[in-house]
């Protein structure tokens, strides 16, 4: 029963980042769009929370909402990936359900 | 013959700042004509909405705190309150409004509806769940 | 698979709007039934006919209309969100004393049952709000 999180607000903003981690079981998927892509950025006063947990969670970000920012690929945590919409509507559909952290 | 699915509505929001607490219960109230299996969790600033002794006369806003009191009437009894959400805003379930339901198989013995639960429990029934609704 | 979308924001106040269009254009294109798309909150406010948004940049509502005369989409605004922010189609002109009416092409106004039936009919829902 893995979830597909998606998170869309800078960490920064707000806590859905740090809520999406402590309610997110082992082997749940989280998928940073729109703001929410500041979360996936290393070097950042949150890193650590995806740090963390990426032994637990797998993470992904979407690639457009990146592009549009100016992050490069290269700013990005370790072991984050990147996907696109396509990505985005595939894990949709393999995970078995999406839980939106807004 | 159809599915019953399990219905979560996922509250995080505080109340009047926004509509969305409001606009949300609509949906539970419409919803239980539905007849699915329905449960509703608070977590972060969603909490909030469940505080008694809300009073909005000086604001001109209609106060719909009511209304989550009636929610067992609509057979609306699993609300799930995360503790850290809770404990976090120095609240304790005291401060909530005590939320009823009548257990028909036990002669309509009032229970509460109101669960505290540390996120971990609250996440295994986030995972238990067919549909998540946010707002 | 049959796939639902609940947009919850406005068209530009928020990048919801425009992430639910990407999101539903991908699912598309991978074969995917998109069930409904249910605006609630200032969603509904994707539904009126009068924005003139400046040339250069995307025209999300009538993106949305064409996608639906494209794929045949069912396109929902709730009707209690709608009269709080005054989306208004002729039946709700009518019923409620409007002196006229600006439901955008594609859109249908009706009630939040919509929502609760495409989550009961489709296997996935995706929400986009703030």
């Amino acid at each position: 029963m893995a979830i597909l999180h998606t998170i869309n607000k800078s960490p920064f903003d707000k806590g859905s980042l740090d809520t999406c981690v402590r309610l997110a079981s082992k082997g749940s998927a989280v998928l940073f769009i729109e703001d929410g892509v500041y979360g996936a950025m290393k070097g950042t006063a949150k890193s650590d929370v995806v740090e963390g947990a990426k032994g637990d969670l797998s993470f992904y970000v979407l690639g457009p909402d990146l592009k549009a920012r100016g992050i490069n690929e290269d700013k990005l945590i370790d072991g984050v990936e990147v996907v696109d919409y396509n990505g985005f509507v595939k894990l949709a559909v393999d995970n078995d359900k999406v839980q939106a952290w807004l | 013959m159809s599915d019953i699915k399990k219905f979560m509505y996922v509250n995080r929001k505080a109340p009047y700042g926004t509509i969305y607490a409001w606009e949300s219960l609509e949906v539970v109230l419409i919803g239980a004509a539905f007849e699915q299996d329905v449960s509703m969790a608070f977590i972060d600033d969603g909490v909030y909405q469940l505080v008694k002794g809300q009073n909005t006369k000086e604001l001109g806003i209609k106060n719909f705190s009511p209304t989550y009191t009636a929610l067992g009437d609509y057979d609306v009894k699993k609300i799930y309150v995360e503790k850290e959400s809770l404990e976090a805003r120095g609240l304790t379930v005291d401060d909530l409004m005590p939320l009823k339901w009548e257990d028909e198989n036990e002669d309509y013995a009032e229970k509460d509806s109101i669960q505290v639960l540390p996120a971990k429990e609250l996440a295994g029934l986030l995972d238990d769940a067919d549909v998540l609704l946010s707002f | 698979m049959k796939l639902s979308i609940q947009v919850n924001e406005g068209p530009y106040n928020h990048e919801a709007s425009n992430s639910a269009l990407n999101f539903a254009r991908a699912a598309l294109e991978a074969g995917h039934e998109i069930f409904r798309v249910f605006f609630y909150h200032d969603g509904v406010n994707n539904g009126t006919r009068y924005t003139t948004p400046p040339q250069d940049d995307r025209n999300i509502i009538q993106s949305w209309s064409d996608l639906a005369k494209e794929h045949n989409l069912d396109l929902v605004v709730c009707v209690a969100a709608a009269q709080r922010r005054g989306i208004v189609d002729e039946g709700e002109q009518q019923r409620n004393g409007k002196d006229g009416n600006n439901i955008a092409d594609g859109f249908r106004i009706s009630g939040l049952g919509q929502l609760i039936e495409a989550g009961i009919q489709s296997e996935r829902l995706v929400v986009f709000g703030d």
